[in-house]
């Protein structure tokens, strides 16, 4: 009783646990009974939202447009009309730079017609030779940082044509090339409007945590809606996606921005906006370049995700290979996507960090040496892909365009391996898969169905009043009543039991791991490496080798959440445990502590916070991948999110479905956040 | 200088009348029912923080004024209700004759371009741009081409001595070095008033005392009107010629150094005081006789900047009065044996200053 009173805390969470247990077996599960299951209230909300869709694109404010084809006036409503627009000004965007890079009649088509097409056969813009945009990619890194980067640029995008994708690859760099310049801009202005209105702030804040805790595939339905399918549907989701981490990243770095240099700008005699453009933006450059690689792997990540909609390119192929079970060339593919992305992100980083001599005086040929050297090797570049026509006469042109999958393969390789492990492996395989469903994961998810609404309710709310008073049981509470009453309460219990799975093992092997990386700063760099190079894969890299293993069952999706969710665990724990400071550590040391001893009452403690904070991580992107899973089959929310893709009127049923994922996720950070802070306060940390 | 104020009666460069700073959402109210008799306490109760209290003075042009207090004294917001980085409650700034709390934002922006420099306490250098280029920012601010402000901002790197690290960034340079930076930064527009807020706080013992020698010399180059601010009691003797001690917003005591070491004005400034060895900050200047040309000297001359410690021993061996010369060798006063006896063993307050 006397420990009891000396840990409050531990009391009354053990009070709740009892309770809970108490309702879990009292409560009889009856359709009728509210403490079991609540009604579905919300049921009617999906079609309303249909229905104001709806009504907004076909209806609202009607205007005359002018059809240029029938020539004649049409009614049509205004937000088609200005979502047309923009649907136009993307696609053609896309395409304009997807023609430079690879040709095609497009943009032509944009300013003439196809009338003008036909009756010109010769109007066709010709694809850039490869070797081209090679030598261009090489001379802008050379240009930029140095001989490093040319090489690595070069060297990416060699890979990328002799093994056959440079087709896909350049249309998914022409989507890129769009969707991110956008995101960035956009991320840019609504961060520094954030920064510059209170007011602006406090409304953007709720809208970006609910769009980062908002799983991709729920973005996807609304866009089809508002902007049909294709090229510029995908680039527009992208953006939706990619923006809201650019303006989260924006307004922190301008919030840490030191007074004083504000101040030595304004005592430099600067405008407003000078201020703005070469005092702030340019000091936030840290955190802003955070955010612009943020974006490009976000355009990244969606290239594949953004496929369901009609984005071409790589994703597209990389999802029919999935879909086809050719994990060779899926691999491949990934590869290409992560070149991609490692090469844009290099780049953009060099070009940020370029500095310049002023008092080099140089002549016109030295100042645009970089230049005239382009303007030769593409001459050069273009009579090689000339001369290439003549010598494979009526072959592949090798020195012009390497057809899409005419290249070099490793595919039959990793496919015979993958034979070979199934050959090898696959009783112990399938045995290790039928145990952990039969004993682990249908028990659980067992136990999760079984639990009636009220136990549920009084766990979480309990919990949030334990951590933060009852402010936090009641934003927990109201996060999971949207969800109760839902018609989708059962599918989001198999999504919270799934996730908790993956969150505990990920937990647990991220914090061993971290730990043990931890104790030598040689191993916390390579597993931070490491980390940052498998965070650049899509996420549905990670699908890839399990299917393969596992065969389509929650056990192949919960080791891919596994495996993406371990990440954050284990960069979080090795920062945490490398930022106590070595003064508290040697302390520990010189008090005769064993490294065990010292682990768990130094190094664990004080960095508990921010391992807590890599435990929110882990837990929205074990909450992403759970839902990105529904692709291989679950039946949890997110199969239902996949389903309202191919409904017309799925506009309401994804966004609800989404949010509901968002709420979890959301009540989840809130708890994690609160009790982080709590924590840090108590240390002193601030 | 002092001097120059007597010579020549001219308009002060800063004038500040009756200033009040109070932070605080209802401050202009409270302000008004103080009627110029703010209580700091009364004003804490209602949630209101007096920054500056009451504070009127003027620095003429060529004046270091250096204003001393500890943190939380108000100090650095004067500088700042000063240079107008923060906007005073109540009161009367003016910048050569000009209001400064009537100015617009584009006459305030006109103003910094032309007539201020400011240097911070934490460098407050741009982390993106080199030496060269943080230099030259105030002068590509104001419009100058980039070839005209880097020949400009590679002189100003000449002149603080960082000539081959002009192309290094502040991350690469040691705190002095960075100060360095943000003094030529500071001095690039070439301002009539220069602020100085802290501005070697931050840096190791020894580099303080060369950056103040460094800074000593160019202030013998340039003849700036200063506004100095620290919180370093020894430093403002060292380098003020006049000294305005600041405790919760008040100004206790504006002075010379030596008439604050030596009549400190309230029980506060005593305290200060009472740990300085005169002898080592005084300079003869401040406690020598004014010139009496009925007097006999002996042969000994003594330079008025001489630090009193330096001297005072072949002082006190002569037996008659000794001549006291400025930097041309004109003689400009005089002391006494007896009267180095007061300075450097006597407690009252009673020893003839000059000044």
């Amino acid at each position: 009783m006397g420990y009891l009173k000396k840990h409050p805390r531990l009391a009354q969470f053990t009070l709740l646990l009892i309770a809970f247990f108490l309702l879990v077996a009292v409560v009889t599960p009856s359709e009728t009974n509210v403490l079991w299951r609540l009604p579905s209230l919300l049921a009617p909300l999906p079609g309303e939202i249909n229905a104001f869709a709806e009504h907004l694109m076909f209806d609202w404010f009607p205007v005359q447009v002018y059809d240029s084809e029938l020539k004649e006036y049409e009614q049509s409503a205004l937000l088609r009309e200005v979502t047309r627009g923009f649907s136009r000004s993307v696609l053609f965007l896309i395409e304009f730079i997807r023609e430079i890079l690879v040709g095609g009649v497009k943009t032509i088509v944009a300013f003439t017609g196809w009338q003008f097409i036909r009756e010109n056969p010769w109007a066709m813009w010709p694809a850039l030779p490869w070797t081209v945009v090679i030598s261009g990619a090489m001379i802008l890194g050379y240009t930029l940082s140095g001989r490093g980067l040319a090489l690595l640029a070069g060297l990416a995008l060699a890979y990328i044509s002799i093994f056959g994708q440079w087709h896909p690859a350049m249309e998914t760099l022409s989507f890129v090339l769009v969707a991110a310049p956008i995101s960035i801009f956009l991320g840019l202005i609504l961060g520094v409007s954030a920064y510059k209105s209170r007011v602006v702030a406090a409304t953007l804040k709720p809208l970006l945590n609910i769009a980062q805790t908002m799983p991709h595939f729920s973005y996807l339905v609304p866009v089809t809606v508002f902007f049909g399918v294709g090229d510029h549907a995908g680039a527009i989701a992208t953006i939706i996606f990619a923006t809201p981490p650019m303006i989260r990243l924006t307004l922190l770095g301008l919030q840490n921005v030191p007074v004083e240099v504000v101040e030595a700008g304004m005592m430099c005699g600067s405008s407003d906006r000078q201020i703005l453009l070469k005092v702030l933006v340019p000091t936030a450059r840290r955190d802003i370049l955070i955010g612009v690689n943020q974006v490009i792997m976000q355009c990244l990540a969606m290239a594949v995700i953004a496929s369901f909609i009609g984005a071409k390119g790589l994703g597209f192929n990389l999802l029919l290979a999935l879909n086809q079970l050719r994990i060779g060339q899926a691999l491949e593919l990934g590869i290409c996507i992560v070149l991609i992305a490692v090469v844009l992100d290099k780049l953009s980083l060099a070009w940020a960090n370029k500095q310049t001599d002023y008092f080099a005086d140089l002549s016109f040929v030295e100042r645009n040496k970089h230049s005239l050297l382009f303007l030769a090797v593409f001459a050069i570049c273009v009579v090689l892909a000339f001369l290439g026509s003549v010598i494979f006469k009526g072959g592949i042109n090798y020195l012009y365009l390497i057809p899409h999958n005419k290249g070099i393969t490793t595919e039959w390789f990793w496919q015979a391996g993958v034979d070979w492990m199934i050959d090898s492996w696959y009783s112990s395989l399938q045995g290790f898969n039928r145990g952990l469903i039969v004993n682990v994961l249908q028990p659980m998810k067992n136990a999760y169905l079984g639990m009636p609404v009220s136990a549920t309710f009084l766990l979480v709310m309990g919990v949030g009043y334990i951590v933060g008073g009852i402010r936090s049981a009641l934003i927990v509470g109201g996060f999971l009543l949207f969800i109760a009453l839902t018609e989708w309460w059962d599918r989001a219990l198999i999504t919270m039991y799934m996730a908790s799975f993956a969150v505990i093992v990920s937990v647990t092997i991220g914090l061993i791991v971290g730990s043990v990386a931890a104790q030598n700063s040689l191993a916390s760099k390579v597993a931070l490496l490491v980390c940052d190079t498998l965070q650049t894969f899509p996420s549905f890299i990670y699908l890839i080798p399990v299917i393969m293993l596992f065969g389509v069952t929650d056990t192949s999706v919960l080791i891919a959440v596994i495996i993406y969710a371990t990440i954050p665990a284990t960069r979080y724990t090795i920062e945490g445990i490398r930022s106590v400071p070595p003064s508290l550590r040697e302390a520990g040391m010189m008090s005769g502590a064993t490294g065990l001893q010292r682990w768990i009452s130094i190094d664990l403690p004080l960095a508990f916070p921010h391992i807590m904070l890599g435990v929110n991580q882990t837990v929205i992107f074990a909450l992403f991948m759970v839902i990105i899973g529904a692709m291989i089959g679950t039946d949890d929310l997110g199969q239902y999110i996949l389903k309202a893709l191919s409904d017309k009127q799925g506009i309401g049923n994804g966004l609800m479905l989404g949010l509901c994922v968002a709420f979890i996720g959301l009540a989840v950070d809130h708890l994690i956040h609160t009790w982080a802070a709590e924590r840090k306060a108590l240390l002193g940390l601030t | 200088m002092s001097l120059d104020r007597e010579t020549a009666p001219r308009q002060p460069v800063i004038k500040c009348s009756s200033v009040y700073k109070i932070f605080g959402d209802n401050a202009n109210r409270m302000l008004r029912e103080a009627n110029g008799n703010v209580d700091a306490k009364a004003f804490q109760d209602a949630g209101c923080v007096v920054g500056v209290n009451n504070a009127s003075f003027e620095v003429h042009k060529g004046e270091m004024l250096v204003v001393m207090g500890l943190s939380g004294s108000g100090k650095s917001t004067l500088l700042r209700c000063i240079s107008r980085l923060t906007e005073t409650t109540s009161g009367d700034i003016h910048i050569d004759g000009e209001d400064l709390l009537a100015m617009s934002n584009r006459q305030l922006i006109e103003l910094r371009r032309n007539k201020m420099g400011m240097v911070f306490q934490s460098f407050a250098l741009l982390p993106h741009k080199t030496v060269l280029e943080n230099i030259a920012f105030p002068l590509q601010v104001k419009g100058m081409s980039t070839k005209d402000s880097m020949t400009r901002a590679m002189e100003m790197v000449e002149l603080v001595s960082l000539d081959g690290r002009q192309n290094y960034f502040p991350r690469q340079l040691s705190g002095g070095q960075q100060q360095r930076v943000g003094i030529a930064r500071s001095l690039a527009v070439e301002p009539d008033i220069w602020f100085l807020d802290e501005p070697f706080s931050a840096l190791d013992p020894l580099i303080r005392k060369e950056m103040q020698d460094e800074f000593l010399r160019l202030q013998g180059v340039l003849h700036k009107t200063i506004l100095f601010v620290t919180h370093d009691f020894s430093e403002a003797l060292r380098l003020a010629d006049r000294i305005a001690i600041m405790k919760d917003g008040i100004i206790e005591q504006l002075d010379t150094p030596a008439n604050i070491v030596l009549k400190p004005a309230t029980e506060y400034v005593r305290k200060f005081t009472e740990e300085v060895p005169r002898e080592k900050v005084l300079k003869i200047k401040s406690v020598m006789d004014p010139l009496d040309n009925t007097e006999e000297f002996s042969d000994l001359k003594v330079s008025q900047n001489a630090i009193i410690e330096t001297v005072a021993e072949s002082v006190l061996s002569e037996k008659k009065a000794v001549a006291v010369v400025d930097d041309n060798g004109n003689v400009v006063g005089s002391i006494h044996a007896s009267n180095m006896l007061y300075i450097l063993f006597g407690k009252d307050d009673t020893t003839k200053v000059g000044g």
